[in-house]
């Protein structure tokens, strides 16, 4: 690969090549103040399908030590997407060490609030306005369960903003670093938001899971208890390596949804979203 | 006659969470969330070998069962069977 580039969030290093320059130039300058680990855990590679689309309407397949088979490509301008969606499957695929849960999570005290839900359910946005609020973010996107400890370390990667939450986090965060507007990718316009420097200087701090929420938006405000068995399904549906860890993974599972109370929440907007979270933790 | 015992302890994990129980079946790899009476079920299959008949009375005694019925009980047993949570002799 011609162009390279390496980063560390959390305890994940990655090595990401391209056969482009302008996505690793993108990654260099977001990710600017992450470190740049010595030896990779995982490579993406972002390459051309053929040499000549490298040029003529060029067209960025994802790959690297996972790959899935027939994922359409991504246009050049999204290409600092197309390197985020690497690292994502990379962890999704490959992450053996930790118990890798679909969720965004904040700390504050040392008390991780961990959010899981489907796609829009608010899960980013949630958590760059507790960031704003001055909560620590843990990870926008996955949270890593140690099997040995029980405990939950962070993966704050740039925060990934959709559709109406890009003006919304903007407001709340106007001194924020943002990435370029990506519009038309297949969830919508996207932004990229750099987390906060707190986040990033603490981001190999793990911490003490001591609430699971599976946050809802569109609905009127209200709130109920999860037991921990629909926990459990609910959390393996959000896990993508529970049956690679086998035991380890249930043990972990287990663990979490017997010591930690789970509680789901409905939101009409993202004020009263914050602010039943911020009741609850 | 048939008869039906749990498989061994040290190939299931079980724990129970609430109204469900989970049960992670080592070989498999594979956790089940089940709900009564499978956790009633292995538990008194974990004592010996019964035949239908006879874990029926068991269950009978033990739970107040008000619709003992043979035929569903050996259904259920043969699901148990098939997920590797109880063996037929």
């Amino acid at each position: 690969m011609r162009h390279a580039t390496r980063l560390a969030i959390g305890p994940a290093a990655f090595r990401i090549g391209s056969d482009w320059r302008a996505p690793i130039a993108a990654l260099d300058d977001l990710y600017r103040d992450y470190p740049k680990p010595e030896v990779p855990d995982f490579n993406v590679h972002l390459f051309a399908a053929r040499p000549w689309r490298k040029f003529l309407r060029p067209a960025v397949h994802i790959g690297g030590d996972y790959t899935i088979p027939d994922a359409a490509p991504l246009p050049l301008a999204q290409g600092l997407l197309a390197a985020e969606m690497g690292m994502n499957l990379q962890m999704a695929l490959a992450q053996r060490r930790f118990l890798l849960l679909h969720a965004s999570a904040v700390e504050r005290g040392g008390r991780a609030v961990l959010m899981t839900g489907i796609s829009g359910a608010g899960k980013s946005t949630l958590a760059a306005l507790l960031m704003a609020r001055g909560w620590r973010l843990m990870g926008d996107e996955f949270v890593l369960i140690d099997p040995a400890t029980g405990l939950a370390h962070g993966f704050p990667r740039l925060i990934s903003l959709k559709n109406q939450a890009i003006a919304v986090v903007r407001a709340a965060l106007p001194d924020a670093r943002f990435g370029p507007l990506l519009p038309g990718t297949p969830k919508g316009d996207i932004r990229h938001l750099v987390p906060d420097a707190r986040a990033i200087a603490a981001m190999a701090a793990p911490a003490e899971p001591a609430l699971l929420l599976f946050p809802r938006f569109g609905f009127d405000a209200a709130e109920r208890p999860v037991p921990p068995s629909e926990a459990f399904v609910r959390l393996t549906q959000a896990s993508t390596n529970y049956v690679h860890l086998a035991e380890r993974g249930f043990d972990a599972l287990t663990r979490l949804v017997r010591t930690v109370p789970a509680r789901a929440i409905d939101y009409p907007d993202t004020e009263s979203g914050i602010a039943l979270v911020e009741a609850l933790a | 006659m048939t008869s039906y015992r749990a498989a061994p302890p040290e190939t299931l994990r079980i724990v129970p969470l609430d109204a469900l129980t989970l049960i992670y079946h080592r070989a498999s790899g594979i956790t089940h969330v089940v709900d009564a009476p499978v956790p009633e079920l292995l538990e008194a299959l974990g004592v010996g070998e019964f035949t239908v008949d006879q874990l029926l009375a068991t269950l009978q005694d033990r739970y107040d069962l008000l619709d003992a019925d043979p035929a569903a009980l050996a259904v259920r047993l043969d699901e148990l069977v098939q997920a590797g949570l109880v063996e037929r002799l």
